[in-house]
């Protein structure tokens, strides 16, 4: 099939200096292909990449009253909002959290068996919770044996052990990070502006959830894959507690109230004629 | 060279609704395969325990599979455990079911509709791979992206995940949901290929189980 290049022939030369490009150019015009066997699979993996991944944004914080987990609850199938009320905060048990990024299938059942088969079993047989190091590292290893099947997790662990307060961040990729600080998902990069910027590690606990919603709002603001309800959980000496879930939708109101400006002509009713 | 697909998508649409005291399931009988119509009375709708009915659109022979399947946990969980499964049990059951065909998956698109142990009407509603979330209503398949619309406008209610917790109760009475599901169906079917022929309603309460038809267009 010869492909019609018409539209291509251009009539005037780009640059009159570089004649060498221009001869190119006039004299015969073709498509840049890439040089692949398959040249439509190729087109939908370029696509693939481009498109946002991991719609949402999820975040936690270590500070000096425990651990901060912020999440928003909007899932997204490609441009279709499937659900505004996901609950991307996952209680594993009384006293750790799950974040769910990526595939809300596999986040959901991979922290549920998290919570039954590892934690609970872990705490039958030894006599004690487990740790959030261990919790972590359990489930970072089936998620490394997982690799490249196309599991999508990006989850952050973040508890209260004896240690004190701990934070993971693990995906499927089989990467897992020990860090204070942690944002996941496609409004991650807005979630940091504002996290990073007003975090101190000794803020009180009403500081430290007005951050974190902060964070999420300015997130779902911006990302068009994050959205809905604002949660913020705290996770202290005693477990973990849900603070607040607020519409963003509300919420920017509240930070941008509209404030009534002067009217300089008022529209008025024309009657009917 | 095309290569062979193990999937086939039949089309159609599924919706449920739940209120304080029933739960409404409702779904097209089309099935369809590319352009061509292969029947116009094929039910989508199972019912799996007493309290508990399964609406599934997407690809039929995955769903006549997840049925039997289903239908046969449910016998071992009865002889089991003396008692029926609670729908919200079923909801779980589901989700694992279909998380474990997750590199080869079940390409159905699932609503569950039913009764809570409580006797309030509780909607589960899935994706193909078994994420799922307890909704007050759902719709799913083809029809699903000019259904769902419409019934946030008719029925939202504020989020379940919002604290202060705030009354999320489907204000509507059983024959005023019964009627927004035909009006959803009838409209759906003016847009969408895959969706029309008949509609397939069942309403489960305290009474038990009911279900009625009403002609949809067969263009």
């Amino acid at each position: 099939m010869k492909l019609d290049t018409t539209g291509l022939e251009s009539a005037l030369p780009l640059f009159g200096a570089n004649c060498q490009m221009v001869d190119g150019f006039t004299a015969a015009p073709a498509f840049d292909l890439p040089t692949t066997l398959d040249f439509d699979g190729f087109q939908k993996e370029a696509i693939q990449m481009v498109k946002p991944a991991k719609g949402t944004t999820t975040l936690a914080f270590i500070f000096k009253e425990g651990v901060m987990v912020a999440a928003d609850s909007r899932a997204s199938m490609g441009g279709y909002i499937s659900s505004q009320s996901v609950k991307k905060i996952i209680e594993i048990n009384p006293y750790m959290l799950g974040t769910m990024a990526g595939g809300a299938a596999d986040c959901q059942f991979w922290h549920r068996n998290l919570g039954i088969k590892v934690c609970r079993l872990h705490e039958l047989a030894n006599k004690r919770r487990i740790s959030v190091t261990g919790a972590s590292k359990l489930l970072a290893n089936i998620l490394y044996s997982y690799r490249g099947m196309g599991l999508s997790v990006g989850t952050m662990i973040a508890g209260w052990d004896e240690t004190g307060p701990g934070l993971y961040y693990v995906d499927s990729e089989g990467g897992r990070l020990k860090g204070p600080r942690f944002s996941v998902g496609s409004g991650s990069p807005y979630a940091y502006g504002v996290l990073d910027s007003g975090y101190r590690y000794d803020m009180s606990i009403e500081e430290a959830a007005e951050l974190a919603r902060r964070a999420i709002y300015h997130a779902t603001f911006r990302d068009g894959a994050s959205g809905g309800v604002a949660s913020v959980y705290h996770v202290g000496p005693n477990g973990w507690k849900k603070l607040s879930g607020d519409d963003v939708g509300e919420l920017h109101y509240k930070y941008y109230p509209v404030t009534p400006s002067t009217v300089e002509q008022e529209m008025v009713e024309v009657s009917g004629a | 060279m095309s290569r062979f697909s193990p999937y086939d998508n039949n089309g159609g649409s599924c919706v449920a609704i739940a209120g304080a005291d029933y739960c409404v399931i409702a779904s097209d009988t089309r099935m369809s395969t590319g352009y061509n119509i292969l029947t116009r009375d094929h039910s989508k709708i199972y019912k799996l325990a007493d309290k508990c009915i399964l609406a599934s659109s997407g690809f039929q022979a995955d769903m006549k599979a997840l049925q039997k399947l289903l239908a046969a946990r449910h016998l071992i969980y009865q002889h089991q455990h003396n008692k029926q499964m609670s729908c919200p049990a079923m909801g779980q059951l589901l989700s694992n079911t279909l998380y474990y065909k997750r590199f080869f998956p079940y390409y159905t698109f699932n609503v569950l509709g039913g009764l809570d142990n409580e006797g309030k009407g509780c909607v589960y509603t899935y994706d193909a791979v078994g994420s799922y979330e307890r909704v007050g209503y759902s719709a799913q398949g083809s029809g699903s992206v000019l259904i769902m619309p419409f019934l946030d406008n008719q029925l939202k209610s504020p989020s379940p995940l919002l604290l202060p917790a705030q009354d999320a109760v489907t204000p509507l009475s059983q024959s005023e949901a019964i009627d927004l599901v035909k009006t959803c169906f009838a409209s759906a079917t003016e847009r969408d290929i895959h969706t029309g022929d008949n509609l397939e309603i069942v309403v489960l309460n305290a009474g038990g189980v009911h279900r009625e038809f009403m002609p949809l267009r067969r263009d």
